[in-house]
């Protein structure tokens, strides 16, 4: 297998954008990262797009060929493949990129992921993210996507005393991240009392524990390392990735506490790159609620089972903690588009590996993680990440 | 030898919501208390949002089928009587043959005639089961009527229902015998496709209710050459606690004969499951050798009119594996209006 | 929307709780499946379908305050995953009850409920609910 780096990044603003359509936003981000690579047009030979559920959103299938045609790439009849794993659509897309350059299949290809959220009401919406856990068996049951995860954080709770100010302290350091990131859709700083005293979602979930909709694409663009140096100054080795699935409805998983998937996927990446949790520096986690922050901090192995809201009320996964955890502000405060998060979790850990994070810089950060989910655990990717 | 027709087993459900008439009162301008009082109601029973006659009728045979040992294949025909049927064309019956898994041989219909749809469906399976046309048949009356907001219906209309299974093995109350009386009376009725029903005031009093129960009862006990005093218990179609009260003492029915299934003061009129309730509740405490009146009053107009025998395998009848219409009175929830008028979906929602 | 089938489909599952037992492990299932998820093609030819007898606890509970529309009219309610005594685990809403009333542990049994219906000239779909069982035998 050839080694593989990201050469080029880039990504939208995340948020309501009334004003930009699916197509528009996708190839936005695109030509940031093509812009970025220095590459032109007639050098990418496929594209893979990570997208949940634009059937249902903007009622557009076939995405693939929609971003190829808009990209200006189907002139060239450029490959172009769309990949879903409901929230694991980005990273999913990533680790598609990355196995076909180092396959040798490809040379430079970009990986994107987009999302259009806001043109359905936020019921549709709400329907639509639910399609990510069992329809037939959660969601026709009653069973909301955040009612789920509260299943999960009342459990946690009951069996590993994890304290709603300790789930309170994921959001407001994400919101402090996110303060520091100008391209997050949230970037005020909140209180422990902002987030408790919020509307109720599903007990103990709170709306700010949860991450929102959003719209939004990230892309990059990779290439067999052996050539990266000349398209870019600071080229990101992607050293590791891995993936696993689990069962689809939470209550048929061994410990709704853990998410296996993310444990076998890290497994997975962590052998490949033969490195341990302990080389991170940076981990770009799935937040889409703040219990799924304490169970990813858990199950990456970075703190013990039950560990992760200690850990977090403790400071340990600040930007200046033990392990830098969402210094983008995570899906909660960055936003969270669901096919374009996997993607736009890479383009933080690549800036941050390449010195470029501002404020919110990690120090001598040399290893990073991305951490990308699907449903309530079905799906997990994970890849890691070294600057070269 | 004659087969001896009865009751194998019974089951009923109550939901557990209630409201008072003064309530309904505060918000309509009237004096609800006097409405309590005048009517012998003091809280009817209301659906939660996600019951209705189907769940009921699901219910209250599952709860028949609990405390028997019957195989459910061996039923060979289920009648659910209402007039809230979810479905203008497509029966409950057909679902509560799959709830208690008697399906796929068996055959199903709906019945309709206001408040005696049930015991009409009691009837029908005493005639296939004496036949010999089937081994069980179940019959059910459940309801989840509606009055319209403001209309003194709006007091009484209720949720509930009981189910029977009729068969001629261990039958825990042999059915020796029944009258009916009908006539063409337009008292109460409801057009297709409208949401509340229409009344003739006081013309569902005299010429409907009171006459056709008169006459039922009457004829019954002239068939069967008995008086009041022959009957433990009696139990009378009971729209509200006032008028089957009345019918009682003109019959020359005590107090202590009809308490027991005089069940409108606390659930209001549950309809088509007003007599198949009030008669589970007397099959709840009835001993082996209690003989029981029940005469069921449907608008439109007929009635219904049962002798009921309690045999000694009511003794053996396992009651305690389903809850008795005492226990489905516990645990009650009083709503406001509102809540109320949501839950039986008065109110218009945005979005249709 | 029709999707009379894809509901009809599954009311053995949800009105009567029709599950599997696995004759090659010994394992019970819920819903139906094609194979067991242990013995994979082991276990064609020796999947038993059989009925959850409906008791069980309460395994983790929370009350939704933000329903999808069909659900509108009950808001806030309760969904809890709930573990059958034979083992298997459900999703389903907890009723006839204060949120006070039940937690962890919590025992319950299964009753029929209406869970949707597709509009007021739509199909009603039924399934499995649980309400908490009373401290006495019943």
């Amino acid at each position: 297998m050839r080694r593989v780096a990201v050469i080029g990044i880039g990504d939208t603003e995340f948020g309501e954008l009334w004003d930009n359509s699916f197509r528009e936003i996708g190839i936005k981000a695109g030509l940031m990262a093509v812009a970025d690579a220095n590459i032109t047009a007639d050098k990418i030979e496929a594209l893979y797009v990570g997208n949940m559920s634009a059937g249902r959103f903007i009622e557009q299938e076939h995405i693939g060929a929609l971003i190829a045609d808009y990209a200006g790439l189907a002139r060239d009849n450029v490959p172009a493949t769309r990949i879903e794993a409901a929230g694991a659509s980005g990273g999913l897309a990533l680790r598609q990129g990355f196995t076909a350059v180092a396959a040798g299949m490809h040379d430079i290809v970009v990986v994107g992921g987009a999302e259009k959220m806001t043109d359905v009401s936020d019921e549709e919406s709400a329907m639509i993210q639910s399609s990510a856990a069992d329809q037939e068996w959660e969601t026709v049951l009653g069973a909301t996507f955040p009612a789920l995860h509260a299943l999960i954080a009342k459990r946690h709770m009951y069996e590993h005393g994890t304290t709603r100010e300790q789930l309170a302290d994921v959001a407001v350091k994400n919101h402090k991240n996110g303060s520091m990131n100008p391209k997050a859709q949230f970037q005020r700083e909140i209180t422990r009392e902002i987030v408790m005293g919020s509307t109720m979602v599903a007990s103990p979930l709170r709306m700010f524990d949860c991450a929102p909709s959003s719209d939004g694409a990230a892309a990059v663009v990779l290439c067999p390392l052996e050539v990266a140096k000349n398209y870019t100054e600071v080229p990101v080795e992607i050293i590791g990735s891995g993936q696993a699935s689990d069962t689809l409805a939470l209550h048929h998983r061994k410990d709704i506490c853990t998410m296996e998937a993310t444990k076998a996927a890290a497994k997975r990446a962590f052998a490949m790159a033969n490195i341990t949790h302990k080389d991170v520096d940076v981990a770009e986690v799935h937040d889409n609620f703040t219990i799924s922050e304490i169970l990813a901090i858990e199950d990456l192995g970075f703190f013990k089972k039950g560990e992760g809201g200690k850990a977090t009320e403790a400071g340990l996964t600040g930007v200046e903690g033990e392990i830098a955890v969402n210094t983008s502000g995570g899906l909660k405060a960055r936003g969270d588009p669901i096919g374009a998060t996997g993607l736009a979790q890479v383009v933080e850990i690549v800036t941050q590996l390449r010195g470029k994070a501002g404020k919110r810089q990690v120090k001598d950060a040399a290893v990073g993680l991305t951490h990308n989910v699907g449903g309530t655990g079905a799906t997990a990717v994970v890849h890691l990440f070294r600057r070269v | 030898m004659e087969m001896k027709v009865g009751i194998v087993s019974y089951g009923a459900y109550v939901p557990r919501y209630r409201i008072t008439p003064e309530e309904i009162g505060r918000v309509w301008g009237v004096d609800g208390k006097a409405m309590s009082k005048g009517l012998m109601i003091n809280c009817k029973s209301v659906p939660s949002p996600d019951e209705d006659t189907i769940t009921i009728a699901v219910e209250a045979s599952r709860n028949m089928m609990r405390r028997c040992s019957v195989n459910p294949k061996e039923i060979g025909a289920i009648y659910v009587g209402s007039e809230s049927h979810p479905y203008s064309v497509k029966p409950t019956g057909t679902v509560v043959a799959e709830a208690i898994e008697a399906a796929p041989d068996l055959t199903v219909a709906d019945f309709e005639f206001a408040c005696k749809a049930g015991t009409a469906a009691i009837q029908t399976c005493m005639g296939l089961v004496g036949s010999g046309m089937v081994k069980y048949g179940v019959a059910v009356g459940a309801d989840t009527s509606q009055g319209a907001p403001g209309d003194a219906l709006e007091y009484s209309a209720s949720a509930g229902g009981a189910a029977f299974l009729i068969g001629s093995e261990k039958v825990i109350a042999t059915i020796d015998q029944t009258y009916s009386y009908t006539t063409d009376t337009p008292d109460f009725w409801r057009r297709e496709g409208q949401m509340y029903p229409r009344h003739g005031g006081r013309f569902t009093g005299e010429p409907a209710y009171f006459k056709h129960i008169m006459n039922g009862a009457k004829g019954l006990l002239e068939r069967t050459g008995s008086t009041a005093k022959d009957y433990t218990y009696a139990v009378f179609h009971q729209p509200n606690g006032k008028f089957p009260s009345r019918v009682a003492k003109q019959l020359g029915f005590g107090d202590a004969q009809v308490r027991t299934g005089l069940l409108a003061p606390i659930i209001g009129n549950t309809y088509s499951g007003a007599v198949p309730l009030g008669l589970a509740a007397i099959l709840d405490e009835a001993k082996p050798g209690d003989r029981i009146l029940a005469v069921a009053y449907g608008s439109g107009a007929g009635s219904d009119a049962f002798d009921i025998k309690v045999t000694d395998e009511i003794d053996k009848y396992a009651k305690g594996k389903a809850p008795t219409v005492k226990e489905l009175n516990d645990n009650l929830k009083f709503l406001d209006y509102a809540t109320y008028a949501k839950f039986r979906g008065k109110i218009l929602l945005g979005g249709e | 929307m029709a999707t009379a089938p894809r509901f009809w489909r599954e009311n053995p599952s949800r009105y009567n709780l029709v599950g599997f037992k696995c004759n090659s492990c010994g394992r019970y299932y819920f819903p139906r499946r094609s194979i067991c998820p242990v013995c994979h093609r082991r276990s064609v030819g020796k999947i038993e379908e059989v009925k959850m007898k409906g008791t069980g606890k309460i395994f983790s509970i929370t009350e939704v305050h933000d329903a999808l529309e069909e659900f509108t009219l009950q808001k806030p309610y309760l969904v809890a995953i709930v573990e059958f005594d034979e083992g298997p685990k459900v999703t389903g809403q907890v009723i006839d009850c204060e949120p006070n009333d039940v937690k962890i542990g919590t025992p319950v049994r299964a009753t029929l409920r209406k869970l949707s219906e597709e509009g007021p000239s739509g199909i009603i779909h039924y399934g499995y609910k649980f309400v908490p069982v009373k401290e006495k035998a019943p």
